[in-house]
């Protein structure tokens, strides 16, 4: 190889954005076209010193808008290459409308989302109203809860992406600022033990090759787009959730870290439980072990897979919870959260119909706090007490003024 | 092209459009090009059309602005010279008729059901306010 390696100790101290650019440099990237935003702009910043530094053998492409560095990648990921990028909020909102053309051409690009607010009003830092917005686009989606999972993720999404049988692009989401800002001890791999699990790129009917021409991102119309579409659901629906978990006992026997599509803390004989996402999962842990020394039996879920949902693997883990209380990070506008939609619908055929309701919270990054946590586990124990629950099912944490509460 | 369950397309919105490898395809006319069943070229978007182009070869200079200007590939030349269009892919959108700078126009638009060799015979004459 025409690069450098690069000397990592055993234990470097990184951000989540520094994280996700090492791994970015460790895949060996063939093409990043990228532009700068708040709070993601470090990763590409990162690659792109990487690369002038000559450890990457690459591309770097300086484009005009999101929705132009997307459009790059997607040109770059057809003509036969590996290919990432990064984004938050506004920009992803840009690059909303090429996101469907990627998944529709099953492109394995990897896009690095680093969770903030939308506009308006104006804001940089965190919640997950971008990763919510473009939920249905047909990107696989991961959640890292800090920076060694940001770093972690980045080579499973590379792996789960390019595999030939999914071929679907794949989003790392994480947490603005939260993550993306905090530097913390992350175990390294080196780079050829990195790039090892990562695997070469094997490109397929990439349009430079021209034993075999072909068309990318053609018109259907009605003839054959149900059937695209049908078979790009079916793949989501069948073969992801299989070949994430292959991909993650790989890791796991590589790094001896063990990555689930559903987190589970203390779930095993949890009567209340709060499922999140990010930084969230960590706090509840710590509230939950504390509910814990008061007599609640606390649990805690984190998602670690959103696209595909894992709607079996939620039922599975909750079919002993007696409460459950849905987080989520992002407005609901006019309709009760995703998080409460999603693990209503993957109980609602199940034999445990436990007590759910919503908490809507932390949005343009205001805190979750500890405090917070342990009335919402205390009125979780209340529901199961009262065998009902007790509140209206959505609810406001946090937000200034009277409370606000619906359905 | 015959019709397929969703589970039998390749994966991805993508087509092979020719049957194998392809050699000096900017010298290659369409029709002797080898396309795969699977190709556009196999579709006809003829029913996408109200009207259609007419082209009157009497009064065309063979200035190739129509064969620029179609956004479909669907005017047909054959060593600089027009012959004709090709119904099956032209969408009826009217900018070779634009573009024609002859007077009489030499394409003129008719409705799809016009008869081709009553609207030669009947041809419009030379606009004299635009001469
Ligand atoms: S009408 Fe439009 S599509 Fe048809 S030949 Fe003229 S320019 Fe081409
Ligand atoms: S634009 Fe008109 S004159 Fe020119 S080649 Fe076409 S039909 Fe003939």
């Amino acid at each position: 190889m025409a690069f450098d390696k690069m000397e990592l100790r055993d234990i470097e101290v990184w951000d989540g954005n520094f994280a996700a650019a090492q791994a970015m440099r460790q895949s060996q990237i063939d093409v990043v076209a990228a532009y700068p935003i708040t709070p993601s702009t470090p990763i590409v910043e990162g690659y792109a010193q990487f690369l002038a530094d000559g450890y990457i053998e690459g591309e770097f492409v300086m484009v005009e808008s999101e929705h132009a560095a997307m459009s790059g990648c997607i040109g770059a990921a057809a003509a036969g290459g590996r290919v990432a990028t990064a984004t938050s909020s506004q920009g992803l909102a840009l690059m909303s409308e090429t996101l469907y053309q990627a998944s529709g051409m099953r492109l394995p690009i990897v896009l690095n989302l680093v969770n903030r607010a939308l506009a308006s009003p104006l804001n940089v830092n965190g919640d997950h109203s971008d990763m919510y917005m473009v939920r249905d686009s047909g990107w696989i989606q991961f959640d890292a809860f800090c920076p060694q999972e940001a770093y972690d993720l980045n080579l499973i999404a590379f792996r789960v992406a390019e595999d030939h049988d999914v071929r679907l692009p794949a989003i790392v989401n994480q947490d603005g600022f939260m993550t993306s800002h905090t530097a913390q001890g992350v175990h390294t791999l080196t780079d050829d033990v990195a790039y090892g699990f990562v695997g070469e790129f094997k490109p397929m009917n990439d349009m430079l090759d021209f034993e075999h021409p072909v068309t990318h991102g053609v018109q259907t119309e009605e003839d054959w787009h149900f059937e695209h579409k049908a078979r790009q659901h079916n793949d989501l629906m069948t073969k992801v959730m299989p070949k994430i978990k292959e991909v993650f006992a790989d890791f796991e026997k590589l790094t001896g870290r063990k990555y689930s599509p559903v987190e589970k803390y203390d779930m095993d004989d949890a009567d209340v439980c709060v499922v999140c996402l990010g930084t969230s999962v960590e706090t509840a842990r710590e509230v939950a072990k504390e509910m814990r020394t008061q007599g609640i039996k606390a649990g805690v879920i984190g998602l670690r897979v959103i696209r595909p949902f894992p709607f079996f693997e939620i039922a599975e883990a909750l079919k002993n919870v007696k409460a459950i209380a849905a987080l989520d990070r992002s407005s609901p506008n006019g309709a009760a959260g995703m998080l409460f939609n999603e693990i209503a619908g993957s109980l609602y055929n199940t034999q445990n119909r436990a007590l759910l309701s919503g908490y809507i919270y932390g949005l343009g990054g205001r805190d979750l706090t500890k405090a917070h946590l342990v009335s919402l586990f205390k009125e979780l124990q209340a529901n199961v007490d009262a065998g009902k629950v007790t509140t209206q099912l959505q609810q406001f944490i946090g937000v200034r003024g009277p409370k606000l509460a619906y359905l | 092209m015959a019709k397929k369950g969703w589970d039998e397309f390749e994966i991805g919105a993508m087509l092979r459009t020719f049957d194998g490898k392809i050699d000096d395809i900017a010298g290659t006319q369409q029709e002797d090009r080898a396309y795969s069943q699977s190709s556009s070229y196999t579709a006809s978007v003829a029913d996408w059309r109200l009207i259609k182009p007419i082209f009157n070869k009497d009064y065309c200079i063979d200035c190739q602005f129509c064969w620029v200007y179609c956004p479909d590939v669907s005017i047909i030349s054959r060593d600089k010279k027009l012959i004709g269009v090709d119904m099956d892919h032209c969408k009826g959108c009217g900018i070779c008729v634009e573009v024609c700078p002859t007077n009489p126009k030499s394409l003129l638009m008719f409705p799809e059901q016009a008869d081709e060799e009553t609207e030669i015979a009947s041809w419009p004459k030379k606009d004299e306010e635009e001469a």
